[in-house]
């Protein structure tokens, strides 16, 4: 197969995507170079911050359509959705990477970064994470590899790749399982902390959760864009079933989050007005009930412009819920210790910068790779 | 047997002589500092300051107000957040009592300072390439048989280094012997299961600035409890990931009898909004 022609590079949106890597790129230098104190405003009573918060828990809660997507097909057998296969693994491939860049750049140490494959400390959730993301990106390359042998004329390569997929998909879903609750788990050791509108000894279950919802979410977002910016048609109802697997997720997020607040804080602790209660309030309307309202609410089947909305709405909610997670909910008790926290700009523009970077490799290996053919089905 | 220092505020008279040890034996670096409201000097724990003097005026029981002084640093916890939550183990709780960092294995994660109930660890902002800092309980003094530098200089006695449960019954008696004298709470019992440095005070430690929310069972459990449960996860999704691939892969194989209509393609039925 050979790049497509079809898809151009040079548009305008793209120049602007390049610009946006390239002052993110500046400031990683700055960063590298001056340290976190000249670059972010994190300090003693916030030690963490927007690229923990957005580009790690997001990016990684972003992936879980990859191992979503790869169990479906081989794992369940439902070769309808055989053709968002590869956008979805190599959306999860993408998360992973901005994920470890992110990491790279937040850490104190960062050419330290492989310490803790070899230093290993099994009580800490952290060390856990640390693990699973050095396994789950390098079994995302193999599910990925296929792709790139095509693209180079490797016959053999793909077969054996082929038959060894399934016990690595497997071996993938389970990484991703317990990577995304283990990122919910970083955050028990913080009772004291954490505003009890989001702690409590199930946030492992609840990360878990909303990353199916986000990752469903993105997976079709993306399918969806592409497919008007590539023109390249996609069986509607792939669109329509992944809507529809994503209510039933969404339904019983809904009825976890309920069960949590009244066993936990009380409903009323959502509507006092403070600022927990109402970024509580604004993770679950944009994330949860208008999603679900538009899916009542809409006929899906006819409206693709309705399911992109509701795509966009789970995701925003998703990215919500884990800054408030990570900042929001504990805002309270870190500012307690004397300081307070808002981003810096430099922080800002790392944080486009990945984002940025995120869209122009899918458009590369849109353009590149057998990612959106026809024929994509055939490989396996 | 675990050290541990008794920190009776109702003695201390404020004169700072433990941060200047402290400051010498550490060899941080001197700056100039500020005041707080109160007239705490510095206004913060720092990456140079592992320990300072809380200087606060309160309401006596009977009426008058009076000057309390508390030294603040690392608590030296029994079973500490800060180590359970490092990826490398560079934080570690000596079986003699200090939690001590090694800075060669670090990563500057910062896990330390979130899970830190105490907000102890403190980092090296400035630098390219920081790492954290904190009290160490004078580690390597210990090691020779040496008080730490702060105890030994105090003027006072208002700092008791000594065996761990040896000082708890210690601050007991106290707290027995003059009633008037002592709220009735030995701070660091109980608090986040225990730990090695343990207060008196003549005041509610809400008063002196202490943080009273913090939890009274030791909190490296509430991660553990998630990280034992995991080998079960991976049985649960191993069993589940199989099961479904046999049984669905049966149904795929399964011949269909050519005259008999198509059966409805499980999928459709997903369609349905
Ligand atoms: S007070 Fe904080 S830094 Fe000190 S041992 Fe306890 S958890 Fe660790
Ligand atoms: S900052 Fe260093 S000491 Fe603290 S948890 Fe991370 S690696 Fe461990
Ligand atoms: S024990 Fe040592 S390091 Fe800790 S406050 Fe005292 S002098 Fe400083």
């Amino acid at each position: 197969m050979k790049s497509r022609e079809d898809i151009k590079i040079m548009t305008p949106s793209t120049k602007v995507l390049v610009a946006v890597m390239l002052l993110g790129l500046a400031v990683t230098f700055y960063r590298l170079g001056m340290g976190l104190g000249a670059s972010t405003n994190l300090n003693d009573s916030f030690p963490w911050g927007l690229w923990l918060g957005v580009d790690v828990l997001g990016g990684v809660a972003m992936a879980a359509g990859g191992f979503i997507i790869a169990s479906m097909i081989y794992l369940f057998h439902l070769e309808k959705y055989r053709p968002i296969v590869r956008p979805a693994i190599l959306t999860a491939f993408i998360g992973y990477l901005l994920a470890i860049i992110a990491l790279f750049l937040d850490i104190g140490q960062p050419h330290r970064l492989w310490h803790p494959a070899v230093f290993w400390q099994v009580q800490s959730v952290m060390w856990v994470v640390a693990i699973h993301v050095i396994l789950y990106t390098t079994t995302l390359a193999l599910e990925f590899s296929p792709m790139l042998f095509e693209r180079l004329n490797m016959p053999g390569a793909v077969k054996t790749v082929h038959k060894i997929i399934v016990p690595v998909v497997l071996f993938g879903a389970l990484l991703s399982v317990l990577h995304q609750s283990s990122l919910g788990a970083v955050f028990l050791i913080v009772p004291g902390k954490l505003s009890p509108l989001w702690y409590n000894p199930k946030l492992p279950f609840l990360f878990l959760v909303s990353a199916v919802m986000m990752g469903l979410a993105m997976v079709s977002l993306e399918t969806n864009l592409s497919s008007r910016v590539f023109r390249h048609p996609v069986d509607p109802s792939i669109f329509t079933g992944l809507a529809t697997i994503s209510t039933w997720v969404i339904v019983f997020y809904l009825a976890l989050k309920l069960f949590f607040l009244i066993t936990g804080p009380g409903l009323a602790a959502a509507f006092n007005g403070s600022m927990e209660a109402n970024m509580y309030l604004l993770e679950m309307i944009v994330g949860v009930v208008a999603p679900l309202g538009l899916m009542v609410g809409t006929k899906l089947k006819e409206n693709p412009n309705g399911i992109l909305a509701i795509n966009i709405l789970v995701i925003a909610g998703v990215l919500l819920n884990r800054m408030n997670v990570c900042i929001f909910g504990l805002y309270r008790a870190n500012a307690a210790t004397g300081r307070s926290y808002f981003p810096s700009w430099m922080e800002f523009a790392i944080t486009a910068g990945l984002i940025a970077l995120a869209i122009f490799i899918f458009k590369m290996a849109a353009k590149h790779l057998p990612l959106l053919s026809p024929d994509t089905g055939s490989a396996h | 047997m675990s050290k541990a220092v008794l920190i009776d505020t109702t003695k201390c008279i404020g004169c700072r002589g433990c941060q200047v040890a402290c400051k010498s034996w550490n060899d941080l670096k001197g700056y100039k500092t500020a005041f707080s409201e109160t007239w705490t000097n510095p206004v913060f724990l720092g990456n140079n300051d592992f320990t300072r003097v809380i200087f606060r005026e309160a309401t006596k029981p009977d009426g008058s107000l009076h000057w309390y002084f508390a030294k603040r640093q690392c608590m030296h916890c029994s079973d500490p957040a800060c180590a359970s939550v490092c990826p490398v183990g560079a934080m570690v709780k000596m079986p003699e009592g200090p939690v001590v960092y090694d800075d060669s294995k670090c990563i500057g994660c910062r896990y330390c300072m979130l899970a830190c109930p105490f907000g102890i660890p403190k980092f090296e902002w400035e630098a390219a390439l920081p790492l954290v800092r904190k009290c160490t309980f004078c580690a390597e003094r210990q090691a020779l048989g040496l008080a730490p530098a702060c105890v030994a200089t105090c003027p006072t006695g208002t700092l008791l280094f000594g065996e761990r449960d040896t000082l708890v019954q210690e601050a007991q008696r106290r707290i027995r012997g003059a009633p008037g004298k002592y709220v009735n709470h030995v701070y660091g019992q109980n608090e986040a299961g225990g730990t090695s440095w343990l207060y008196l005070a003549g005041v509610g430690f809400g008063e002196l600035g202490f943080n009273t929310q913090v939890p009274k069972e030791p909190l490296p459990p509430l991660t553990w409890n998630y990280i034992s449960h995991i080998p079960h996860v991976i049985a649960g999704v191993i069993a589940f990931g199989v099961g479904t691939w046999y049984v669905t892969r049966r149904q795929e194989l399964r011949p269909r009898p050519p005259a008999a209509p198509r059966p409805r393609p499980r999928v459709e039925k997903e369609d349905q909004p």
